[in-house]
């Protein structure tokens, strides 16, 4: 499977990821962080088709993808 | 597994002192990828300015010193002068450039100076409040205009981008931003493409980025995306302003 790995101490909640994820693969999650924020996590990691743009949209530098090969 | 997309390697660990949703922090990875991508870490020096991105030198693996506020492309001007080897790399806010600095960014152009300049045109104050800058669009509401910025009394949004194509020392201005992945693309491409005009001697290259400043703007990232969409673009037009061809150049 193919995998999104969000640092959730880096993560600022901004949304980015979710609102373009074209697959829907990141739900905003209910666990905080040390500075506050409920960072996204993946709830449906089999839709992934591992494009990136969850990791190029965030403005933290806080994902990356990896694909299966 | 193959790798898709990896934190740049000259980035440092350090987390950004951005709000969430900041276009900083978006423009800041992009230079991170082409030091990675061009292999510039080692050769590069960053001129900083006074603004939300005033801690950035912490966040890259490269030199960096900070201007007095405005001062970025004087200061870069001594240092590419003495170390013309080495890529420097002058970035400004909108407050910092065009109310502070407008003098020093003019005459950077008018000497035409040999270095690149991103420009982060968030219309507004970001660090200090939220005040009006000269980039604050008409009946844009700030701390200093409650109102609303009125054409009356404080004039016209101004648009450095197509001023800067004006100067015969700037080789390169360009205007994207990023507020969708294929636009944040786009900006790579500019931003790579005004750092190789450095490598060629063409003058100064400038890129202007419209950048979301959701904490400034009062509004969730995601609906900032939207504002800047629906009202900066209408006043500040994306697209290439200057592009010396070949040979052109001083
Ligand atoms: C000489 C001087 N005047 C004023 C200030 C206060 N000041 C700090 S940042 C700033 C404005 C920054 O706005 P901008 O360049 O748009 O950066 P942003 O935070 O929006 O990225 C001002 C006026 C200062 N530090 N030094
Ligand atoms: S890589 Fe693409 S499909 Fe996978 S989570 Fe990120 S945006 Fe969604
Ligand atoms: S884009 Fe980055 S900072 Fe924003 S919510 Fe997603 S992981 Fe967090
Ligand atoms: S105030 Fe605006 S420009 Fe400054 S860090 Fe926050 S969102 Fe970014
Ligand atoms: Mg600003």
């Amino acid at each position: 499977m193919n995998r999104t790995e969000i640092e959730f101490e880096r993560c600022k909640e901004c949304g980015y990821c979710v609102e373009f994820c074209p697959k829907e693969v990141l739900a905003f999650g209910d666990k905080v962080n040390k500075r506050g924020y409920y960072p996204p996590a993946p709830v449906k990691q089999e839709a992934c088709i591992a494009c990136g743009i969850c990791a190029r949209v965030c403005p933290e530098g806080a994902i990356e993808v990896y694909k299966e090969v | 597994m193959k790798t898709i997309y990896k934190r740049p390697e000259s980035f440092t660990d350090a987390v950004t002192s951005y709000c969430g949703g900041c276009g900083h922090g978006i423009v800041n990875k992009l230079m991170a990828e082409l030091l990675d991508e061009m292999g510039l870490r080692e050769k590069t020096i960053l001129v900083w300015p006074i603004g939300c991105s005033v801690y950035a030198d912490k966040y890259f693996k490269a030199d960096a010193i900070c201007a007095l506020h405005g001062r970025a492309p004087a200061l870069a001007t001594g240092i590419k002068r003495s170390l013309p080897d080495r890529f420097v790399l002058v970035y400004q806010g909108d407050g910092d450039m065009v109310s502070e600095g407008m003098s020093e960014i003019m005459h950077a152009a008018v000497r035409g100076e040999n270095f690149s300049v991103v420009f982060i045109n968030n219309a507004i104050y970001g660090m200090t409040g939220g005040q009006m800058a000269p980039t604050t669009l008409w009946g844009q509401t700030t701390s200093t205009s409650p109102y609303g910025r009125e054409k009356s009394s404080s004039g016209y949004p101004v648009n450095m981008a197509e001023i800067m194509a004006q100067m015969p020392g700037v080789c390169y201005s360009e205007r994207v931003t990023v507020n969708s992945p294929q636009r944040i693309a786009a900006t790579k491409k500019a931003l790579k493409k005004a750092f190789s005009y450095q490598f060629e001697e063409k003058g100064l290259s400038f890129v202007e980025v419209l950048s979301p400043c959701p904490t400034g703007w009062s509004q969730k990232p995601v609906k900032a995306l939207e504002w800047l969409e629906q009202k900066m673009i209408p006043i500040f037009p994306l697209g290439v302003f200057k592009d010396m061809k070949e040979g052109e150049g001083k």
